[in-house]
C-alpha cells in the first residue's frame, strides 16, 4: 500500500482510507441486498394468485348431515350442515379440557353450519371425513390418516399430533343460503 | 496453474495446446501420475462411482427436460407421454429415476466408509465438509425432482415436506407462502421447483470440483489410516486405479441396470402414478427410500419439550461440556456437584417429559391404573406444564432433530477428537461405528411403515425414538468419550510393511 503522510492517520493509527473502505463495502453490502430484493419478492403469491381469493358458495344443495368441499386459495375448505347430534357432540365437551381450547360458539356463525379449511394443523394433508364412508376418527368428525389426527365435529383437534384446531376461514352471510369465504 | 516446469508432449497438436494452456499437464499431474496409496481396498471406487451417477444424472435430466412441461395441468400427461411416445423416453427416464436412488447408494456407502477409516480427520476436515455440502444439496436436489412428475407423492410429499417450514416460530407460515409462491403446493410452487431442480446439479458440480481439489491437496486417506511416507507406499492413480475404478463401476453398473431394465418401478412408490389430486390425501405418505431414516428422526419427536424439559436437557447439556468434552470442568467445582446437577437435570426433563406425555395417553388406560392417572394428575397440576406453553412444539421439536442430524455430519471433525483414524486399530470404536450403521438402517424401517405401527407389541414410534437417541448420542457423548479414553492397537510402521510385510519376511530369509 502506499505511504501516508502524517496528518492521515488519527491517534489509534486508524487512517482515513480505512474508513472509506469500510464506508465502500458497508454501501455495496446494502446495495446488493437492495438488488436482491425484487427477485425473493417474485417468489411471493402473484396477483393472479391472490385474486382467487373469494369464492362464494350455494348452501342450498348441501343436506342435514352431508358435507361439501369447495377449493379457496388452492386449498380445501369443508362446508358441513351438521345433524342436531353433531351440534350436541360438540357442544357438550368441557372447553378447557380440550388441546386446542376454543368452544364450538366460537368458530361458527349458525350453530348447523360448520365451515373449515380442510388441511390438517400438523403437516398440511387433507383429513378424511367429508364423506359419509370416510374414517371419521374417534371423535366422529376428521381423521387425518397422516400421522393420525383426530377431529371432532367441531373441527377440533382433540388426539394425535396436530397443535390447533382446523381453521376457520373468514366468511359471511349473503343470505340464509349462500355464504362468501375470503 | 502452469506456471511452473512443464515436460513436452509428443504429439504436435497436444503441445500447441499445451504450450499455450498446460490442460494436459495439469491431468497428467491430477489423474496420470498423482501417487495414491497402493493400500485402497473396494469402498475406495464409491467416490468415482457417485462422480459417474452425477454425469449420468445430468445428462438424462437435460433431455427430459426437452419434454417436460412444468404446470400443474400438463406436467403429469407430459411425463406420461415421455413413457410412452418419446422414442426411447421411458429408458432416459428410468435411467433418471433410478438413478436417484443409485446415486444415494453410492453417496451413503462413499460417507460410511469415511467414517469407518476416519477420513474426515486432519487434514482433511474440509474435503469433509464440502462432502456433507454436496449430500445436503443432493437431498434437495432429488426433493424438488420428485415433486415434477405431479403425482400423488409428489404433490402430498411437497405439502408435508414444505410443511416443516410452518413449525419456525413467527415467521415460518410467511416463509412457506414465499416457498410455494401461494398458499398451497401449486403450479407457481411446481414452476420454480422445476428452474431450482435444473440449477443445483451445476451447483453441485462446482462443490464436487472443491471436493476434488481439496482431495488432491490433502491427498487419500486408506484402509490403515496411517499417512504414506514415500513412493514404496504410493501407486500412480493411472493405470492402477484407473483400473480399480473401471472395474468396480462396471459391477455398479451391471446391478443399476437390472433396475432399469427388469424392476424400474422397484423403488419407487405405485402412487406417484396417479395424477396429484389436492383434494384426496393418499392414505400413507413416505418420501423416497434414502429419506427415510431422516423421515423417522423427524417423526421420533413425539412429545412438546415444556419448560422443566428443556431446563433439565440444558443442565445435562452443561454437564456435557463440562465432563465429556473438556478435559477438566472449568464452571463445576467438583465431581459430586456434577452428579448433584446429573441427579436435577434428569428429574426435570423426566417431569417435564412425563407430564407432558400424560396429556396424550388414552385415558381408559389411566382410569385402569390408578397410580398413574395420580401422578399425571399432579404433574400436569404443575404451571407451563401444558402444550401451549412449551417453548418447542413436538412439531419443532422433530424438524430440528432432523436437521440437526445432517448438521452433526458438518462437525464431526471436532467431535471425534481420537488421534487415530481407521476402525481397523479401534475396536470400541468399531463396534460403536458398526452399531450406528444397524441403527441408522432400523430407522429407514420404522420411517417407512405407519405411524401407529407396532412389532410385537412395541410401538415403532418408541423404536424410532431410541434410535434418534443413539444416534444423536454417537455423536455427542460416545465419540467426545472415545476420544479421551480409549486404547487404540498399535499401528503400522509404514503402509508398505502392513501390505507387503510377510513378503519382506520371507524375502529377506532366502
Ligand atoms: C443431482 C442430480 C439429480 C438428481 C438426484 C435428480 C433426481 C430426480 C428425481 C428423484 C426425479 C423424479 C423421477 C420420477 O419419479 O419420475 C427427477 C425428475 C426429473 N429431473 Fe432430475 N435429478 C438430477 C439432475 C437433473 C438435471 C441436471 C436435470 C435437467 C437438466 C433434471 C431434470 C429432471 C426432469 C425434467 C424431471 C421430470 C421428469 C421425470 O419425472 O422423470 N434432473 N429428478
Ligand atoms: S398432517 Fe395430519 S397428522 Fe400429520
Amino acid at each position: 500500500m502506499s505511504a501516508h503522510t502524517q496528518s492521515d492517520h488519527d491517534k489509534d493509527g486508524e487512517t482515513r482510507r480505512d474508513f472509506m473502505a469500510l464506508v465502500a463495502g458497508a454501501f455495496g453490502a446494502v446495495g446488493a441486498a437492495i438488488a436482491a430484493w425484487p427477485l425473493i419478492n417474485s417468489l411471493n403469491p402473484a396477483k393472479d394468485t391472490l385474486a382467487l381469493a373469494t369464492i362464494e358458495v350455494e348452501l342450498s344443495e348441501i343436506p342435514v348431515g352431508t358435507a361439501k368441499t369447495v377449493m379457496w386459495r388452492g386449498k380445501p375448505v369443508f362446508i358441513r350442515h351438521r345433524t342436531p347430534e353433531q351440534i350436541e357432540a360438540a357442544r357438550s365437551v368441557a372447553t378447557q379440557s380440550l388441546i386446542d381450547k376454543e368452544a364450538d360458539e366460537q368458530r361458527v356463525k349458525k350453530p348447523e353450519w360448520l365451515v373449515t379449511v380442510g388441511v390438517c394443523t400438523h403437516l398440511g394433508c387433507v383429513p378424511a371425513g367429508q364423506k359419509e364412508s370416510d374414517n371419521h376418527g374417534d371423535f366422529g368428525g376428521w381423521f387425518c390418516p397422516c400421522h393420525g389426527s383426530h377431529y371432532d365435529t367441531s373441527g377440533r383437534i382433540r388426539k394425535g399430533p396436530a397443535p390447533k384446531n382446523l381453521a376457520v376461514p373468514p366468511y359471511e352471510f349473503l343470505s340464509d343460503t349462500k355464504i362468501k369465504i375470503g | 496453474m502452469g506456471s511452473g516446469h512443464r515436460e513436452p508432449f509428443e504429439n504436435p497438436v497436444v503441445e500447441w495446446i499445451d504450450s499455450r494452456m498446460p490442460i494436459f499437464t495439469l491431468l497428467n499431474k491430477e489423474y496420470g501420475v498423482f501417487p495414491v496409496p497402493r493400500n485402497f481396498n473396494y469402498f475406495w471406487n464409491f467416490g468415482a462411482i457417485a462422480g459417474f451417477m452425477l454425469v449420468v444424472m445430468i445428462a438424462t435430466g437435460l433431455f427430459l427436460a426437452m419434454h417436460y412441461t412444468a404446470d400443474t395441468d400438463l406436467a403429469f400427461d407430459s411425463v406420461e407421454r415421455i413413457m410412452r411416445d418419446v422414442n426411447g423416453g421411458w429408458l432416459i427416464r428410468y435411467i433418471h429415476m433410478n438413478g436417484a436412488s443409485f446415486f444415494f447408494i453410492a453417496v451413503y456407502i462413499h460417507i460410511f466408509r469415511g467414517m469407518y477409516y476416519g477420513s474426515y480427520k486432519k487434514p482433511r476436515e474440509l474435503l469433509w465438509i464440502l462432502g456433507s455440502l454436496i449430500f445436503l444439496l443432493m437431498m434437495a436436489t432429488a426433493f424438488l425432482g420428485y415433486v415434477l412428475p405431479w403425482g400423488q407423492m409428489s404433490l402430498w410429499g411437497a405439502t408435508v415436506i414444505t410443511g416443516f417450514f410452518t413449525a419456525i416460530p413467527f415467521v415460518g407460515e410467511d416463509l412457506q407462502t414465499l416457498l410455494l409462491g401461494g398458499f398451497a403446493v401449486d403450479n407457481p410452487t411446481l414452476t420454480r421447483f422445476f428452474a431450482l431442480h435444473f440449477l443445483l446439479p451445476f451447483v453441485i458440480f462446482a462443490v464436487v470440483f472443491l471436493h476434488v481439489w481439496a482431495l488432491h491437496v490433502s491427498g487419500s486417506n486408506n484402509p490403515l489410516g496411517i499417512e504414506p511416507k514415500g513412493p514404496q507406499d504410493t501407486l500412480p492413480f493411472h493405470p492402477y486405479y484407473t483400473m480399480k475404478d473401471s472395474f468396480g463401476l462396471l459391477v455398479f453398473i451391471i446391478i443399476y441396470c437390472v433396475f432399469i431394465f427388469f424392476m424400474p418401478d422397484a423403488l419407487g412408490h405405485p402412487d406417484n402414478y396417479i395424477k396429484a389430486d389436492p383434494l384426496v390425501t393418499p392414505a400413507h405418505i413416505v418420501p423416497e427410500w434414502y429419506f427415510l431414516p431422516f423421515y423417522a428422526i423427524l417423526r421420533a419427536i413425539t412429545f412438546n419439550m415444556n419448560l422443566y424439559f428443556l431446563a433439565g436437557f440444558a443442565i445435562l447439556a452443561v454437564l456435557l461440556v463440562e465432563f465429556v468434552w473438556r478435559k477438566k470442568p472449568v464452571y463445576i467445582p467438583s465431581a459430586s456437584a456434577g452428579i448433584a446437577l446429573l441427579a436435577v437435570g434428569g428429574l426435570l426433563a423426566l417431569i417435564g417429559f412425563t407430564g407432558d406425555s400424560c396429556a396424550r395417553i388414552d385415558a381408559a388406560w389411566l382410569e385402569a391404573n390408578a397410580g398413574f392417572k395420580g401422578l399425571c394428575g399432579a404433574l400436569q397440576g404443575l404451571p407451563f406444564m401444558s402444550a401451549e406453553t412449551a417453548p418447542v412444539s413436538a412439531k419443532l421439536g422433530g424438524v430440528l432433530a432432523m436437521f440437526g442430524s445432517v448438521a452433526l455430519l458438518f462437525v464431526l471433525p471436532w467431535l471425534d477428537t481420537h488421534p487415530v483414524r481407521s476402525a481397523r486399530y479401534r475396536p470400541l470404536y468399531r463396534v460403536c461405528f458398526l452399531l450406528l450403521v444397524v441403527i441408522f438402517l432400523i430407522l429407514g424401517y420404522v420411517g417407512s411403515q405407519p405411524a401407529d405401527a407396532a412389532i410385537a407389541g412395541i410401538p415403532l414410534i418408541l423404536v424410532g425414538l431410541a434410535g434418534t437417541g443413539y444416534y444423536y448420542a454417537y455423536f455427542l457423548l460416545i465419540l467426545p468419550l472415545l476420544g479421551r479414553f480409549e486404547k487404540a492397537k498399535p499401528l503400522p510402521e509404514s503402509i508398505h510393511e502392513a501390505v507387503l510385510g510377510k513378503q519382506i519376511k520371507a524375502e529377506t530369509k532366502i
